[in-house]
């Protein structure tokens, strides 16, 4: 028997890496599960490709093989129409929405002092306005129900600062204090709204060449390999990243009723990171 | 087959409250449990400790939910003590993996009013007193490669709060502790997390000088007077958690599904928490 049993979940950014995980793992503890992606259109200023319409059909068949219901929406979580309409969906085909993993997000690169005013503006309308939109539509039945669980995926980026990613920090910190204040909004009927702020996590957004560079500012070309010191020199733990399977654990955990009284509370399965902060 | 079966818990304050919520659940998933509390009052707390026959009454529990375990009078300002109740420990079981840093009180009294005696006597059992326990415990677990601690910090330790300052800057330095501990020994596989509940249903809150703080210049008042007073704290409009909700995210940051997360401060707080930075 696992803990989800009869719920409906609902994951953005769902294609791969961490939400296709978090997909995999709620469905094998017994939920059925949507999954929105963007999944079509590159996105500006993006350096590694996104994940395409073949991910996100790939993840919906990994959620069926766990025996349950799976579901895929396409939606640019940057248009508060577009995601409400997939939302919609969901809603027909589920008839309603316990879990939202707010998990759609993206990683780019470049110092404040020279960053192009489209390389700022996607990443808030992504990271943080697309948190916003995904929220604002699940929200209101979860209220009618008197239940539901609201996970967003902040980083350690969202606890401190961090060189060359100072657009990505402000709408991760944006994104907690959004869900903070949720939290608090819908305390008394039976929602909590958390955060997870992980730190380096073995996916696509991690795997990428203008990744490597940024750990590797000194190399020309740095590979995978030239990037794992750099990777694990920013964490506590000796390892490089946590796998997404740490992640999931997390999330899990918060939409469990173990967390029923935890809310409006950021954990980071961080692989130590956040010792050196607050 | 429970989480922790084969595993080693020890646990300070076990005798009542939290710490006894904490052995039985760990008992319950496998564990064997390592035991110690007070026998006879302190001179500040307003309200009294506990004593040998609560302590005994833990064991009881503990053995029938299947667990075995050892205990022992023991107050957490004393090193030597704790030594004897590590040692025995080991004796017994072999070792120890985990370890709850849980002993703790509680007093009142404005800062400008404070005596030496209750300060002293705050700093000593619950930050000097995690100290003396995580000191005990993390060299073997450090020379075993494997160790899971957790201590009880509070809601109040990511914030101020009058009339309790004693108890704010340790439960504040009880997480600087934590943090810090947790960066010490990451190399190790030890992980050392900390969580942070709002008031908690044990002798600790419901005392008469707590009421009376909650309903001040009230002479009378009735337990559903107290209740509302306590609900005012938290968001999730309720007036206290109970000792399992704390153990379950105790339990957590024990398992294996938090193996990545280090120097974290959880809060179990019915989303005080959402009002902090932290």
């Amino acid at each position: 028997m696992g803990r989800f049993e009869g719920r409906r979940v609902l994951i953005t950014g769902g294609a791969r890496g961490q939400g296709r995980n978090h997909a995999v793992r709620f469905a094998r503890e017994g939920a059925d599960v949507a999954v929105l992606d963007i999944a079509s259109t590159r996105i500006e200023t993006v350096p590694y490709d996104i994940a395409t319409p073949d991910d996100l059909e790939e993840t919906v068949g990994l959620i069926e093989a766990e025996g349950r219901r799976g579901l895929a929406v396409q939606a640019d979580v940057r248009s508060a129409t577009e995601t409400e309409r997939a939302v919609a969906r969901v809603i027909e085909r589920f008839e309603t929405i316990d879990v939202l993993v707010v998990n759609a997000g993206i990683c780019t690169f470049g110092p404040i002092e020279s960053m192009d005013e489209s390389l700022w503006q996607t990443m808030l309308d992504v990271n943080l306005t697309g948190a916003f939109n995904s929220v604002r539509p699940v929200v209101p039945g979860m209220l009618e129900n008197g239940y539901g669980r609201v996970i967003a995926t902040s980083s350690m980026a969202g606890r401190a600062g961090w060189e060359n990613i100072g657009h990505y920090a402000a709408s991760k910190w944006g994104l907690i204090g959004m869900v903070k204040s949720l939290a608090l909004e819908v305390a008394n009927r039976g929602v909590t709204a958390n955060i997870v702020c992980p730190s380096s996590v073995n996916t696509p957004m991690m795997h990428n060449e203008a990744s490597y560079r940024l750990f590797r500012p000194d190399l020309e070309d740095p590979t995978m390999e030239d990037a794992l010191p750099a990777f694990q020199s920013v964490n506590v733990l000796p390892v490089p990243y946590a796998e997404t399977d740490d992640i999931s654990d997390s999330v899990l955990f918060l939409a469990s009723d173990e967390a029923k009284f935890i809310t409006g509370a950021t954990l980071s399965p961080s692989t130590g990171v956040n010792a050196r902060n607050v | 087959m429970g989480k922790f079966e084969q595993k080693v818990a020890l646990i300070t304050g076990a005798g009542r409250g939290q710490g006894r919520s904490h052995a039985v659940e760990f008992a319950k998933e496998g564990a064997s449990l390592v035991l110690c509390d007070l026998d006879g009052d302190l001179a500040s707390p307003p309200y009294g400790m506990s004593r040998w026959s609560d302590l005994e009454e833990t064991v009881a529990l503990v053995e029938a939910a299947g667990g075995r375990a050892i205990s022992a009078v023991a107050d957490v300002r004393d090193t030597a003590a704790l030594a004897d109740l590590v040692d025995e420990g080991i004796d017994r079981f072999g070792q120890i993996d985990i370890a709850v840093a849980n002993a703790g009180i509680a007093g009142i009294s404005t800062v400008a009013e404070m005596s030496d005696r209750a300060w002293e006597e705050m700093i000593g059992v619950n930050l000097t007193g995690v100290f003396k326990t995580l000191r005990a415990v993390s060299p073997h677990m450090v020379e075993r490669g494997y160790g899971r601690i957790v201590a009880t910090a509070s809601v109040v330790a990511r914030q101020g709060s009058p009339n309790i300052a004693h108890y704010v800057a340790a439960k504040w330095g009880v997480v600087g502790l934590v943090k810090s501990l947790a960066l010490e020994v990451a190399d190790s596989g030890v992980t050392v997390n900390a969580v942070c509940p709002t008031s908690v249903d044990t002798p600790m809150i419901q005392n008469e000088a707590f009421h009376d703080l909650f309903l001040p210049g009230q002479d009378e008042y009735t337990l559903a007077d107290v209740e509302r007073a306590y609900t005012e704290l938290n968001p999730i409009p309720i007036p206290w958690v109970q000792p399992e909700d704390i153990s379950d995210a105790v339990l957590f940051l024990a398992s294996d599904e938090a193996r990545f997360i280090t120097g974290e401060a959880l809060p179990v707080a019915l989303g005080w928490n959402a009002r902090t930075a932290a």
